[in-house]
């Protein structure tokens, strides 16, 4: 059912026994409400609350399209550091959040998680809650709005959201360097991890042939030469990528616009160390892949039967979500399960007693 | 009281000299930095291992004995007040660095590991712990976690919970869990974002992971000193405006730089009404051009004098006034209460004017030190003990000066969490509604509500307040609020 209000939202949410709410449907195994569940579409809740370039943050609607805030962003010469991804395709701020991914830019100052400072929200009893704030700085109340990061709509519907953002990076430049063996460009992740050198964001794409790294640098055109020189003489040589087909490669990454369209797309928390053993089984699998965030995240595109890479990751203990394709009767989630705890078991109990979000 | 069951099975867990119960013993652990408040708990344990920890917790759950978990006892906030005939878990035992893995940039720490023991460590990898409250060198990691502590580079960095990559804790009734992991990335809600600033009421930190950053290769600093406060507020939004994003932003007043040249001798150029810092920090090829663009941006703000540090001492000189500003503050009165308030950025101005306002009509002065980057306030409210009824008149322009930031859309506490000192004007900030929701959770996850009672939430009994002065470390210059 589609929401036009607030008061339109509280009321569908006391109507319904089980619910999901969803933005644009970027994300279709997360926004896609298995039988006997009502989906709440949201993004007739839109548009931007607040905005003052000189505070660094903006409040807008939980359905406004990431697109159009970014936009805004950058009359002002401002952007959301974490790179949304799909923005392009249509997500939603609130998809964002509830979804909890971020781009390859996470790597410089962080994910949607350092980002979000506030929000809004509806429980299971339609009532609306609010947590956190508008300034960059706070430290009253329980951190609401980083619980919601993750949260699959299965915490509450999120209405309202409130975000720093800082100055853009006035120009970007990328060295790319292709080794010959995974093992050879984990090293060269290790030797940029121990440098001091500023990177926005730094990304592996291996392959059965090579694997290819990906070092971002932004900032004061004018420092840019000096700094890609510096970088290559590091990494011992790379080609250097700029302007539209540097944009391009990185767009690409955030749209996930490499991922066949046949393929579940899977996104899987990890550690540098991790990607060994983890890619010798993806290349198996005949998957295509992509480690983000200086090697903090993997972008799995799986071929096959998703059941086979959720026993991939059970075995080596890692942890999944479906973002492209049909999760089936196992939900989004694969691997190794992640919040079956006490503490999530009684958050979940204090925020939906009623059970209207499905199970965690 | 010494044959409490609750006493004697403490007795059991732990050694005579880790069970404090004698009045003389208990006396240091009655405050915190937030002096004014006091309340002696009934015992105090001082456990060894996470496994002592939770004994304890569990013990506290099946007596219903309320607990608090302190660290070092700095809070500003009342944070580790303990709760009369409570028990205090005092942690500064637990001060290992359980590992440190330069090559993941990650450090797993106990809850009593001293902040900056974290980048003392991490330095000969090159690498430090980005967060740095200013007691840094006595502050622990667990009461970083409890109340999300800021420092002087929030804006740029981030707070605690920007760094905290994963934690297992102990719930109030004595469950372990398991929140997070130690990759930045994570799937599912972010529990242990959750549980940091959660002020101790969803138990204790056990182990935390941390992430370690890289040291910046080179900072460039600037000290700009004008004859308005308003023409240094300027200042920082043209700075702001310029697309640079500086490490930190610092502004004080007449009267703070006054209490530094007093205390540090810090040679700020004379006659300032506002001295503004601005360092930009990062990689040396970047940070040399952003400095030239920044010196062009201060050249335009109209600052009667503008000094570059050409050496490292000659930086740390200008930082060492700053640092010491809130302690120096007692060169130039008996007494002071520090306030940590958020405006947004735009108002600094007008909160400032306000603050004046207020200070002249209460006749209180008031000295102002803010993090100008992220609109964080500290004014210091100065006051004689002494004299009658001063610290009332002292809290009730405090009181003033937060429905201030409320006013104008900022929050009660940017870094020292609410705690006791701000408790009463959570509804101020929040609606009944949200301080529902905040409840219900306290209650889900403590359901006797053991675990550092009385504080976040209004209500309950009020320990006593009373004048006594800063906190003995803060006169001897180790540790200083900001």
């Amino acid at each position: 059912m589609t929401i036009k209000t607030l008061g339109h939202l509280q009321d569908a949410v006391r109507a319904h026994s089980r619910l999901l709410p969803r933005g644009a449907g970027t994300k279709p195994a997360l926004s896609t409400p298995p039988p006997g569940v009502t989906a709440l579409d949201l993004t007739g809740l839109s548009g931007l609350v607040e905005y003052d370039p000189g505070e660094f943050t903006f409040t807008a609607l939980a359905g406004t399209p990431v697109a159009d805030v970014q936009a805004l962003l950058a009359e002002h010469g401002q952007y959301l550091p974490f790179d949304p991804m799909l923005a392009e395709r249509g997500a939603t701020l609130g998809g964002t959040v509830a979804s909890g991914l971020s781009g390859p830019g996470r790597y410089r100052y962080g994910g949607v998680r350092d980002f979000i400072l506030g929000v809004r929200w509806v429980d299971g009893a339609g009532q609306v809650i609010h947590g956190g704030g508008k300034v960059v700085k706070n430290a009253a109340g329980f951190d609401f709005p980083k619980l919601m990061v993750g949260s699959l709509g299965r915490l509450g519907v999120l209405v309202e959201v409130t975000f720093k953002v800082f100055p853009r990076p006035q120009a970007y430049a990328t060295l790319r360097r292709e080794y010959p063996r995974l093992e050879q460009a984990l090293e060269a992740v290790y030797t940029l991890y121990r440098s001091q050198l500023d990177l926005e964001a730094l990304d592996l794409r291996p392959d059965a042939r090579s694997a290819g790294l990906y070092v971002r640098l932004g900032g004061l055109a004018e420092a840019l030469p000096a700094r890609l020189d510096r970088l290559a003489a590091l990494l011992g040589g790379g080609d250097i990528l700029e302007g539209g087909d540097e944009a391009a490669l990185w767009r690409d990454v955030r749209e996930l616009a490499w991922a066949p369209q046949d393929a579940a797309l899977v996104k899987v928390p990890l550690t540098p160390r991790r990607i060994a053993a983890l890619d010798a089984a993806l290349e198996a699998g005949g998957s295509r892949r992509r480690y983000s965030g200086g090697g903090q995240v993997v972008w799995i595109a799986w071929p096959g039967p998703v059941e086979a890479l959720h026993q991939v990751l059970a075995a080596q203990g890692l942890s999944g979500l479906m973002v492209f394709g049909d999760p089936g009767e196992r939900g989004p989630l694969l691997g190794a399960p992640r919040s079956d705890h006490a503490f999530a078991r009684r958050v979940r109990a204090a925020l939906d007693a009623a059970g209207r979000w499905g199970p965690g | 009281m010494s044959g409490h069951p609750f006493l004697v099975e403490l007795a059991r867990l732990f050694p005579p000299d880790r069970l404090l119960t004698a009045a003389a013993q208990l006396a240091p652990y009655e405050s915190d930095a937030l002096t004014a408040f006091h309340s002696r708990p009934r015992a105090v344990v001082l456990p060894e291992t996470a496994d002592e920890v939770i004994a304890a917790v569990r013990l506290c759950h099946q007596h219903q004995v309320p607990f608090v978990a302190r660290g070092s006892g700095t809070s500003l906030s009342g944070g580790s007040l303990p709760v009369k005939d409570g028990l205090v878990i005092g942690l500064n035992r637990l001060n290992r660095i359980l590992r440190l893995d330069p090559q993941e940039r990650i450090a797993v720490v106990e809850p009593g590991v001293i902040n900056l023991n974290v980048s003392k460590a991490a330095a000969p990898y090159g690498l430090y712990y980005a967060p740095d409250p200013s007691s840094q060198p006595i502050c622990t990691i667990g009461g970083n976690v409890a109340f999300n502590s800021g420092g002087a580079h929030c804006l740029k960095y981030g707070m605690t919970s920007n760094h905290v990559l994963g934690l297992k804790a102990v719930l109030p009734d004595g469950e372990v869990v398991p929140l997070g992991g130690e990759s930045q990335e994570s799937v599912g809600p972010d529990w242990h974002g959750l549980f940091v600033g959660s002020e101790g009421l969803f138990g204790v930190a056990l182990e935390i992971t941390l992430r370690l950053l890289p040291k910046p290769e080179r900072y460039r600093t600037v000290l700009a000193a004008y004859h308005s406060m308003e023409a240094a507020g300027e200042a920082v939004a043209a700075v702001v405006a310029s697309g640079l994003l500086p490490g930190a932003m610092e502004i004080m007043d007449r009267l703070a730089i006054q209490a530094a040249e007093a205390a540090v001798h810090a040679n700020y150029p004379p006659g300032a009404a506002a001295l503004l810092i601005v360092e930009l920090d990062g990689e040396a090829q970047a940070v040399e051009e952003e400095f030239k663009r920044l010196m062009t941006v201060i050249d335009g703000t109209g600052a009667y004098e503008v000094r570059v540090p050409t050496t490292e001492a000659e930086r740390q000189t200008i930082w060492k006034g700053r640092k010491s500003a809130f302690s120096a503050v007692g060169r130039i009165s008996p007494d002071y209460i520090v306030q940590d308030g958020v405006v947004p950025r735009s108002k600094l101005g007008r909160a400032l004017a306000e603050i004046d306002a207020l200070s002249a009509r209460h006749g209180i002065r008031v000295a102002n030190v803010f993090h100008a980057g992220d609109g964080n306030l500290h004014p210091l409210i100065l006051y004689d003990g002494r004299e009658p009824g001063a610290l009332e008149r002292a809290e009730a322009l405090a009181s003033e000066i937060m429905a201030l930031c409320i006013r104008l859309g900022g929050s009660i506490t940017g870094e020292h969490g609410v705690g006791m000192e701000k408790r009463q004007y959570m509804p101020q900030l929040f609606a009944e509604a949200d301080m529902d929701a905040m409840w219900a959770l306290r209650c889900a996850v403590d359901t006797l509500q053991i675990a550092n009672r009385g504080k976040m939430f209004p209500g309950g009994d009020a320990p006593a307040l009373t004048q006594r002065g800063p906190h003995p470390l803060e006169k001897a210059g180790v540790i200083s609020r900001e």
